[in-house]
């Protein structure tokens, strides 16, 4: 009787470590992110993607990164990490360093990395779908087969720029996804109270826009869909909508006020059931793809990984504020005033 | 022991909280609306306890929909609501400027006079804090230049809390600007009065008296402008500095009057250099008190830049006493 030999892989081996390997990165440098913030290293506002790395990690590997665009909302740490963009450089800029991305000057909420095609996480809640709508125009318009992913809350699936641009992605044929991370909380308004049809997936039909619901835990469903999806956006030219279903672990911000106000622990600790990571260990474990010591030393390398960068970021310089008005204007500086 | 009846303190956002509780109590065709005010109470606690004590017909949970959280104030506000629109960061209200500069603006005046707009826009504004590009702005300017709207900008609790009642009260649409920075600043926190009260809309508060030269500012920067007067007492310069309170109405007579005593101005705000509400003080000041001038008025602004994330630049580019400090030195050399 065959055994082992008959059970199909989802996944290669390979691709398993990978996934397993980014979505430990994200949820290290996450942590780190909070610790940075907590010791007042970083200001202002601060989101971490901790409980949704397996929507960024399975979206991600379906696309050509690097050629493809994407753009996306402020919790947008993940997405230059999973694009090869410089994790230094990344954790400096939300530590407002010399030696960021934006030379400290865009901050956690606006990573952006152009080279990777990557446009921005934007701090104004939907402002930057329509911005996702004309990556795709200008892709579309070159005729270049490049595709965009555009990422959104299940807040911004409300805003009324929203619906002008779908509009538009439909009219249009924009070659463009939508993904909305439906993670069921509009910071601290939890999504009954905030949208009157709560199946975000249909706000792409009335435009005439292909449009589906899908699970955001399982890297691996998450990843097979992404990659059915892309392949056809990139095949028809037409745009798409999916609701992603996933859950954020952590508070709206690192600087949360009391969650107990919009739900309860017991409702967490049930979502952490499906936590990604969690449930990609188990099917490592069920196919014997990797020993506990393999995986253990994954986990070590991530954690000495976030360490290091953080080390790194810590040590790049405060930014001049001789630098200031550099890049106001491309070609003239603003008068000095006092 | 007698009993001494300890009157408690109260910060800048308790302030505001109390004035919207008032209303509320006061005034049953008030309704508040905006982003995370129900449950969570606020992004910053400023309507914590609202919906629980007035209920979920009175207080609503908005979405994310800034254009229809005004627009929709506008039309309740043609039905006989009184609305407070709270707006999560002051910067978001770029998202429902047509409604408001366009719609809520002019509605008065194209009914000739018939209808009112009994609406206040709300919401944390400034920098100092690390927000970065879209989380830190002062945007008065934007909507003192729309004719029909009232602009306010308070500093203390007390006038937080007088002036949030005398905007709910007026019958026009007010923009009332509060500083984030100082919702829980507790070195100003103060005993407001039991009695109920308003800061009349468009009157000025001298908050330290000069000879030498008078400092016109608003909002977190009074605190700044404070500070430079105490310093440029060792340069023996005695500097008055003047709280505007109001931007729309302006109180120019507490302006003038000043200005016959010192004959020197210096003008501090946060919101950017060129075209910023400190520009139309100048202008306003060259218009009408020019003959008591022995200085050309002075500007101290946030740079011509957007708010930089890195903590450093960020403080570079806003006003800072010393800057504020030199700016004044530098009239009364002249």
């Amino acid at each position: 009787m065959a055994k082992q030999a008959n059970v199909k892989l989802a996944a290669s081996p390979a691709q398993l470590e990978q996934f397993y390997r980014e979505m430990l990165q994200i949820r290290r440098f996450e942590e780190k992110c909070n610790q940075v913030y907590r010791a007042g290293k970083a200001g202002g506002y601060l989101h971490v993607y901790i409980g949704m790395e397996a929507t960024a990690v399975g979206w991600l590997d379906a696309i050509r990164k690097g050629y493809d665009y994407i753009i996306a909302a402020y919790r947008d740490h993940a997405f230059p990490l999973l694009l090869g963009s410089d994790p230094v450089a990344t954790m400096a800029e939300i530590m407002g360093r010399k030696g960021g991305m934006s030379a400290g000057k865009g901050g956690s909420m606006h990573l952006y990395d152009y080279e990777r095609g990557f446009f921005g996480g934007w701090g104004i809640v939907g402002g930057h779908t329509p911005l996702g709508a004309g990556l795709a125009f200008a892709a579309k318009y070159r005729g270049e087969d490049r595709i965009t992913l555009c990422f959104l809350g299940d807040g911004a699936a409300n805003a009324g720029v929203f619906f002008e641009t779908l509009n538009m992605a439909g009219l249009w044929d924009l070659p463009v996804i939508f993904i909305i991370e439906n993670n069921e909380f509009a910071m601290g308004t939890r999504i009954e109270y905030h949208a009157a049809d709560t199946e975000l997936w249909k706000r792409g039909l009335p435009f005439g826009i292909e449009s589906e619901r899908l699970d955001g835990m399982d890297v691996l469903k998450v990843r097979e869909d992404a990659k059915r999806i892309v392949d056809w956006v990139r095949k028809n030219q037409r745009p798409y909508v999916v609701e992603v279903m996933n859950y954020r672990f952590a508070g709206h911000g690192a600087a949360d006020n009391d969650q107990s106000l919009y739900r309860t622990q017991e409702e967490v600790e049930k979502a952490k059931q499906r936590d990604p990571i969690a449930l990609l260990e188990a099917y490592i474990r069920a196919n014997n793809v990797m020993t506990e010591e393999k995986m253990e030393a994954i986990q070590a390398e991530c954690e000495d990984w976030a360490e290091r960068v953080t080390e790194e970021a810590d040590a790049s310089p405060h930014p001049d504020p001789a630098e200031v008005y550099d890049h106001v204007y491309t070609d003239l500086m603003p008068e000095e005033g006092h | 022991m007698a009993a001494t009846q300890e009157k408690t303190k109260k910060n800048y956002l308790t302030a505001i909280r109390e004035a919207l509780d008032e209303e509320m109590e006061r005034n049953p065709d008030m309704i508040c609306l905006g982003e995370d005010i129900g449950l969570l109470g606020g992004a910053f606690g400023v309507t914590e306890g609202l919906m629980s004590k007035f209920g979920t017909h009175r207080v609503y949970d908005m979405p994310i929909s800034e254009a229809a959280i005004v627009g929709v104030g506008v039309g309740a506000c043609l039905n006989g609501k009184t609305v407070m629109a709270e707006m999560q960061f002051i910067d978001f209200i770029s998202c429902g400027f047509d409604q408001i500069v366009n719609n809520l603006a002019t509605y008065h005046y194209r009914t000739a006079g018939e209808v009112a707009m009994p609406m206040v826009i709300r919401g944390p504004a400034g920098g100092y804090g690390g927000g970065a590009l879209y989380h830190s702005q002062m945007n008065e300017a934007w909507f003192a230049h729309s004719p029909g709207i009232k602009v306010v900008c308070p500093s203390t609790p007390f006038d937080a809390k007088g002036l949030m009642k005398a905007a709910l009260r007026d019958k026009n649409p007010v923009l009332y600007f509060e500083l984030k920075q100082l919702y829980r600043w507790s070195a100003i926190d103060e005993v407001l009065p039991d009695e109920d009260y308003e800061v009349p809309i468009g009157k000025a508060a001298i908050r330290r008296e000069g000879r030498d030269v008078t400092i016109i500012t608003y909002g977190q920067n009074v605190y700044h402008c404070l500070d430079a007067a105490k310093k440029l007492e060792e340069d023996n310069i005695d500097a008055e500095v003047i709280d505007l309170r109001s931007l729309v109405p302006l109180d120019e007579a507490a302006i003038v009057q000043s200005l016959q005593k010192t004959s020197r101005a210096i003008v501090v705000n946060e919101a950017p250099r060129t075209c910023g509400f400190a520009g139309e003080i100048v202008a306003r000041i060259s218009e009408t008190a020019f003959q008591y001038l022995d200085a050309p008025v002075l500007r101290v602004t946030r740079m011509d830049t957007p708010v930089p994330w890195a903590h450093s630049l960020e403080r570079y580019v806003l006003p800072s006493v010393e800057k504020i400090a030199e700016a004044a030195r530098s009239v009364c050399r002249f």
